[in-house]
């Protein structure tokens, strides 16, 4: 068990590793980077002397390890637009962004994984049919436009709901829809397949035939079995919500990490949008970090291998 | 990953035959199929089948509630936002066809090389792959195209770069599989040459994986691609794309709803098409993969 605890902060730490040099090759693909660091009011005349300032006609392994060696004490720049350290301006964001997540992870947990369940258990009636439905219209209906939608639906014709910014749990309610509508899509999805393969089982007509009662079939038996894909995709696909986040939070005026990605992108500042993808990347290793300790708990196979 | 014998495909009399039987025992496949013909109708008529000019303006006719003579209203140009949306059927399917073609040719050679190959260059693709798979999609398609600017031939580069890594997972594993095959084997033994053997012998026979996974992946990136528009990177004005029409009615949400309802609902109907049709050729073609 510490092996493959080992193991796995193993691959994590070459993974993040692989992000760093992934940013540093990233903004050098075009071939010469000088003109994403610059600011915007720059004359051509001074281009040569930001070059040589930035360090970019240096050779391109020196400037590698160079910044490594600054990205591991933390400094990844300064904002172009900000003048302050790239590293704190966008870690200042992070909350309300994890904020956000929180509570969009627990809404797909407490919604999607029970009509999933539902729709498995009743294949082929009306629930199972409304299940499909909702799916596929939540796997199809694009974020940016459920968002702009929900705000014409709830904020300007109903009035019911505020449409932008970060304040009380009201504000919390359209974000929340729009980031959660493809994830929570997928993993009912998921959920109806893997509980669907768990029902055909050998062990569920055995506690069926013992007399067991159907929600403790369901629970003991189906579900502990079915949760295996179910958190491997939960896990999967949660960096794809910091994806969703960046379309949401801009659409929200959510004053979080994604809108302020975005903005750094539009607004070519791109110090920033290196720890942008840093810190999207440390996260995502983190979440996937915690599906394989959640492995440990679900399933005894990796607890005793 | 299959093991040898659960990943041989189940290959019956006539295949052709039993698919399109399925299609119509399908209601969803065919509800599918049809939405998807009429968007390339859509896409292909829409100089007969616009009402009017969706680039040129007119200034007595702005922002018109929908109506009789615009079913779908009127911009903040005074454009028919119904041609419009119909000739936003052309970018989203040339987007979503070119960027599958690109990320299936990358994602399919580096696949085979890696699941023929092994060894370094296995380690190297697959490695590549799977942090890039572990990156938010859209959020690395953005990036890229803020590096190399914006327009439409670099977000069909930026969508083909991100999304590349989908197929070298499905084709590796199934070269992996089918590696040790007789048939593979025999051809080995005969001194087929690698790109022949690939060609021939293994390309073939992962065809349908890599068609079921590039009809759903359609979707995704014409989706991927208005989302980008939306942001505003991506196709610029005045060539209608619904992703970057919905961009314009954000403006006018609180006053003219028509503006980013009509273009989107046409986007997520496009995406439910093909999701649609999607399902129904892996059930139909490939049942291995049926989730």
């Amino acid at each position: 068990m510490s092996r493959y605890l080992l193991g796995r902060l193993g691959q994590a730490a070459v993974a993040i590793f692989l992000a760093l040099t992934a940013v540093f090759f990233l903004v050098r693909i075009t071939g010469d980077p000088v003109i994403l660091f610059l600011p915007l009011d720059v004359q051509p005349k001074d281009i040569a002397q930001f070059r040589h300032l930035l360090g970019f006609d240096r050779p391109v392994w020196t400037q590698y390890v160079e910044f490594l060696g600054r990205a591991a004490r933390g400094d990844f720049g300064a904002s172009l637009r900000y003048r302050a350290p790239a590293l704190g301006l966008v870690l200042r964001r992070l909350p309300v962004t994890a904020e956000l997540a929180a509570v969009s992870l627990a809404v797909v947990a407490s919604v999607a994984v029970p009509v999933g369940i539902l729709s498995a258990r009743y294949r082929g009636t009306v629930v199972d049919h409304l299940g499909i439905t909702l799916t596929a219209a939540g796997q199809a209906v694009p974020g940016f436009w459920l968002g702009l939608m929900l705000i014409w639906v709830f904020g300007v014709w109903l009035r019911w709901l505020p449409v932008a910014g970060f304040g009380g749990w009201t504000h919390f309610v359209l974000p929340t829809l729009t980031l959660t509508a493809f994830y929570a899509a997928q993993i009912a999805r998921i959920t109806r397949s893997a509980v669907l393969d768990a029902l055909g089982q050998d062990y569920v007509r055995t506690a069926r035939a013992k007399g067991m009662r159907e929600i403790g079939v369901l629970v003991r038996h189906v579900l502990k079995n079915a949760a295996i894909p179910i958190v491997t995709v939960f896990g999967l696909n949660a960096g794809q919500l910091l994806g969703g986040a960046v379309v949401t939070e801009t659409i929200f005026a959510w004053p979080g990490m994604g809108a302020y990605i975005l903005n750094a992108l539009l607004g070519r500042d791109f110090p920033v949008v290196m720890v942008g993808v840093f810190c999207t990347s440390v996260i995502y290793v983190t979440m996937n970090l915690a599906v394989d300790l959640a492995y440990l708990w679900i399933d005894p196979r990796v607890r005793y291998a | 990953m299959p093991d040898a014998t659960a990943a041989q495909p189940a290959r019956f009399a006539a295949p052709r035959a039993s698919s399109w039987r399925a299609l119509r025992r399908s209601r969803t496949g065919l509800a599918g199929v049809v939405i998807v013909t009429a968007i390339v109708m859509a896409a292909t008529c829409a100089p007969w089948l616009a009402p009017s000019n969706p680039t040129a303006p007119v200034f007595g006719a702005i922002l018109n509630r929908p109506g009789p003579v615009h079913p779908f209203g009127t911009d903040q140009l005074g454009r028919d936002v119904l041609s419009r949306v119909i000739y936003g059927a052309r970018v989203a399917l040339a987007v979503g066809l070119t960027t599958v073609i690109a990320a299936g040719l990358i994602g399919c050679t580096l696949g085979l090389v890696s699941g023929y190959a092994g060894g370094w260059a296995d380690a190297a693709i697959t490695r590549i792959a799977d942090v890039q798979l572990s990156f938010p999609f859209i959020l690395l398609a953005l990036v890229v195209n803020a590096v190399i600017g914006a327009g439409l031939r670099n977000i069909i580069l930026s969508l083909a770069i991100a999304g590349w890594p989908l197929y070298v997972r499905v084709v590796r594993g199934e070269v992996l599989a089918l590696r040790h095959r007789e048939y593979v084997q025999a051809a080995v033994a005969v001194g087929a040459r690698p790109v022949r053997l690939l060609w021939r012998h293994v390309l073939p026979n992962v065809m349908t994986p890599i068609v079921v996974i590039s009809t759903l992946q359609v979707s995704q990136f014409i989706i991927a691609e208005a989302t980008i528009s939306f942001l505003g990177f991506g196709v610029q004005p005045p060539t209608p794309a619904w992703g970057s029409m919905v961009s314009d009615g954000r403006n006018y949400i609180f006053f003219a709803w028509w503006l980013a309802a009509f273009p989107g609902a046409a986007l997520a109907v496009t995406a439910l098409g093909v999701n649609l049709t999607g399902d129904w050729l892996r059930d139909a073609l490939d049942p291995r993969l049926r989730s």
